[in-house]
């Protein structure tokens, strides 16, 4: 249909000016395409290894990375989805909650049909999807802003958790095979968490860069009216990508369940959506939507980890640690705010 | 002709040796310009010339890397837009800021609005200042004050950075206007016309940057070209013709812009019957293959919004809309793409681009589903298309992995073109395609679509510059108030006929009706139902 159109190229052209790259432009795009900010994060990782492995030998010792990379499975899962969330634009601060009401199920699912693991994993990630339909539908069909649609879920879904539980621990699961398995397993040397990490992060790579869902998850995040012009449907989009950040929320509850023995309402899961917004605005996610990538999440799981673990190791106060991890994230924020040159006039945008 | 660059003295406005590099690009070279006062100069240039940055040099918001400005031969110390409205030098930028929620007074004195003890609004005040201003400039006719931010039409909001610009504690001196019929009808045009005499005639230096020839020679003395952030030539506009400026601009000739041809078949891909949504009312229309029909009217007719009834954002609430003969419901854009209607909407930006992802991704979005297995994006075939349609379309970057923001309006334009070519559409409606576009591309764009419709697209053009109507359109429909009311084929056709329905008056409700029917006999093409 369009064969009519000139194919002829002239000098300016596309094409003829990326025949002639000087050195220095060479350097930027492959500085560009290993990741200005992932650079940083490899960068501030080293020096948090290098500081506290100076300080204490033991630090950078086999055990104690162990310690360290089955200690952020869990907020772990938790920033690789909520990663996906705000490329698409939005937010999920609920995700802790999400968390506490899935370990709760999953115990108390697991006692009441006599020690039937799967019944209550599954019981779990299905509560996850459940809560994940209804935040994306209060959002969309109630136009409720995400942050606030999601910090209403913080609180109830809190509190589900603790009206069900009676607010305290619940059941015991370490007496069952799989549980046992998920908490403690190891395959070629590395906990079975972190291979669950590992593949979630890697699921959601591939999704978010080879898919077209990937591509229009972008769309959305950076122009939605255009996404939707270019017909994307947004509405399904943002209902599945809640409901995938309902089911990954749920399977860390699984695992925070798993590894603390008992179904969980609200210790253990608190704090994580915090941890998990920290992780993916360091790791270079846009804040507005639109940027970011799985890669640099993990890069700053990886740092947030190193330094709990190295300030822990170093007996300082866990007071202290909350006040850097908030510290962090408005640092990473600033950064990010820096680099794309806005003035600072009024709201940020 | 050519009159050699002013010596950057005397009275007036005056940019001397400024050179402006952001990081290794150089926007600016040894720039000296002179603004008289008591004259209008034109500044003109392709997008990516410099001449927003010059605006913004003059106007405080950037600072030039070598260089200075004067005003009366006084070197000033620009650091903020503040300064450049201290010393009198104003802009009305081609997007009027306006705060919604408040009035057109608190609009105007945002900043520096009358308050008495307490900090408390002083709406006596306010009233009594915001009258006799309006009254001072002659605008007392056209903009009630008492009116919201967001109820005004977009030449009321022009109005107010206007009065904005020739309100304050000191007097303008110098009053720079960023392309500001962009958004105006052409009746609306001479009224602010008129006023940038009056501007003139009281001795201020009016700076005026426009794309649109037949502005410049009707308002300009003097025209300055930039060209590849260096001035190209200072011309007098007495003297000079459009050819002489297209070739500073863009240092070569443009024979002819227009590229029309008559190539429409009798296959209609667009049939449209009575259309009816909450803005536009019992549209009836038809496009067929290889035409380019226009639609044209005054901003606020109820084309933008018809088309994008017919991208299928809006809902339809009575009326039918049939595609190569068959009756289509549209619940969504996603429908009317897998229809084969494409829009390339008015706000290119907002509407259409991902400004942060690269050519590439921006061209193939609407091709995903052609170029994906399973789920997965063939990356090398989707590589192959952008890299096709960028050289098809020529646009100007330096890879197609270059991010859409970095590309000027013209080339932004061409990616959102590619993106529909991509899909190849049926039918292919084009909102104001030339919006901000320079020259160059400009041709270029009309070239494209010359093309299209030789390949059999149906082609739905709205405009709001009519030698682009009339040059591209084999058939022009009229629209006021969401009503066609008038059909013209290209014999018909003249600026006067074209003006003449789109401000008709509303009296008669039951004409437009008759006249919205165009008589579907036989398969002629160019149903004649003028008024």
């Amino acid at each position: 249909m369009t064969t009519a159109l000139s194919v002829d190229r002239e000098p300016g052209d596309l094409g003829d000016l990326g025949d002639r790259p000087t050195p220095a432009a060479t350097a930027r795009t492959w500085l560009a395409r290993a990741g200005g900010q992932n650079l940083g994060l490899i960068g501030a990782l080293a020096l948090v290894l290098t500081v506290f492995g100076s300080l204490n030998p033991n630090y950078l010792g086999w055990d104690n990375i162990q310690v360290i990379a089955e200690a952020v499975t869990i907020s772990g899962l938790l920033a690789v989805v909520q990663t996906v969330v705000i490329i698409c634009g939005a937010l999920d601060i609920s995700v802790g909650s999400q968390a506490g009401l899935a370990s709760v199920t999953s115990a108390m699912v697991f006692t009441a049909t006599g020690s039937n693991s799967l019944l209550g994993i599954g019981a779990a990630i299905a509560i996850g999807a459940v809560i994940g339909v209804l935040n994306g539908a209060v959002i969309i069909y109630g136009r409720v802003n995400a942050t606030i649609a999601t910090l209403a879920g913080l609180a109830a879904y809190k509190g589900i958790a603790q009206l069900i539980s009676n607010g305290s621990a619940q059941g015991y699961v370490l007496n069952d095979s799989l549980f046992v398995f998920l908490s403690r397993g190891k395959i070629a040397g590395l906990p079975v968490m972190v291979w669950l990490l590992l593949l979630a992060a890697a699921a959601v790579n591939v999704l978010l860069k080879y898919t077209d869902i990937g591509r229009n998850i972008f769309a959305i995040g950076g122009n939605d009216t255009a996404a939707r012009l270019a017909g994307i449907n947004l509405n399904k989009y943002l209902i599945a990508v809640y409901a995938l950040s309902g089911m990954v929320a749920a399977a860390a509850g699984v695992l925070l369940t798993a590894r603390t023995g008992s179904g969980q309402p609200v210790s253990g899961s608190e704090g994580l959506e915090l941890q998990s917004i920290t992780a993916a605005a360091l790791g270079g996610c846009a804040l507005k939507g639109g940027r970011g990538g799985i890669g640099g999440t993990l890069l700053a799981v990886a740092l947030l980890g190193a330094l709990q673990n190295g300030l822990t190791v170093q007996g300082i106060n866990a007071f202290w640690q909350n006040v850097a991890q908030g510290a962090l994230l408005v640092a990473a924020v600033v950064i990010q705010q820096r680099r794309t040159g806005e003035r600072a006039v009024g709201l940020p945008a | 002709m050519t009159i050699p660059t002013a010596a950057a003295s005397g009275a007036g406005l005056a940019a001397e040796a400024i050179t402006k590099r952001f990081g290794p690009v150089q926007a600016l070279r040894d720039v000296t310009l002179h603004f008289p006062p008591g004259q209008v100069t034109a500044l003109m240039g392709e997008n990516g010339a410099g001449k927003s940055t010059l605006l913004r040099i003059l106007t405080g918001d950037h600072q030039p890397t070598e260089g200075r400005v004067l005003l009366d031969g006084q070197v000033l110390d620009l650091n903020a837009p503040t300064d450049a409205r201290r010393a009198g030098i104003r802009i009305i930028p081609q997007e009027p800021e306006i705060i919604p929620h408040v009035s057109v007074a608190e609009n105007v004195y945002a900043g520096s609005l009358p308050r008495r003890a307490g900090r408390r609004l002083d709406r006596s005040e306010l009233r009594r200042r915001i009258t006799a201003d309006l009254e001072r400039l002659g605008f007392d006719k056209v903009l009630d004050p008492e009116l919201l931010g967001s109820q005004l039409t977009a030449a009321q909001r022009q109005l107010v950075e206007i009065l904005r610009a020739l309100t304050g504690d000191t007097a303008p001196r110098a009053i720079a206007f960023d392309e500001p019929t962009s958004s105006l009808s052409d009746h609306e045009v001479d009224a602010l016309f008129a006023l940038i005499g009056r501007l003139r005639d009281a001795g201020i230096a009016v700076i005026y940057v426009s794309h649109r020839m037949k502005e410049i020679f009707r308002l300009a003395d003097r025209i300055a070209v930039l060209r590849d952030g260096t001035v190209a030539g200072t011309v007098d506009a007495r003297t000079t013709d459009e050819g002489e400026l297209v070739r500073l601009m863009v240092g070569r000739d443009l024979s002819t812009l227009f590229a029309r041809q008559h190539v429409a078949t009798d296959r209609v891909v667009l049939q449209v019957d009575n259309l009816t949504t909450d803005d536009v009312h019992d549209v009836s229309l038809e496009v067929r293959a290889g035409e380019v029909v226009a639609l044209a009217g005054l901003i606020g007719a109820g084309r933008s919004e018809l088309a994008l009834a017919l991208a299928g954002d809006t809902p339809v609430r009575s009326g039918t809309i049939r595609v190569d003969g068959s009756v289509v419901r549209l619940r969504g854009p996603r429908d009317a793409i897998r229809c084969g209607i494409g829009l390339a909407p008015e706000e290119r930006k907002a509407q259409a681009l991902f400004l942060q992802r690269t050519i590439r991704d921006n061209t193939s979005l609407v091709s995903l589903g052609r170029l994906r297995r399973w789920r997965f994006v063939n990356r090398g075939r989707e590589k192959a298309l952008a890299q096709d349609y960028a050289n098809r379309l020529r646009v100007r970057a330096p890879s197609i992995e270059a991010e859409v923001r970095t590309l000027s309006g013209g080339n932004q334009q061409k990616v959102v073109l590619a993106r529909w070519l991509a899909r190849k559409p049926a039918l292919l409606i084009l909102d104001e395609p030339t919006r901000g576009v320079d020259i160059g591309a400009k041709a270029e764009i009309y070239q494209i679509i010359a093309d299209l419709a030789r390949a059999g697209t149906a082609i739905l053009v709205i405009s709001s510059e009519l030698p682009e109507v009339l040059g591209l359109a084999d058939r022009v429909l009229v629209m006021q108030n969401g009503r066609v009311t008038g059909h013209l084929d290209h014999t018909q056709a003249t600026e006067e006929a074209i003006l003449a329905l789109a401000m008709a008056d509303d009296l008669t409700p039951d004409l437009p009706h008759e006249t919205t029917t165009a008589p579907r006999t036989g398969t002629d093409p160019a149903p004649g139902g003028t008024r």
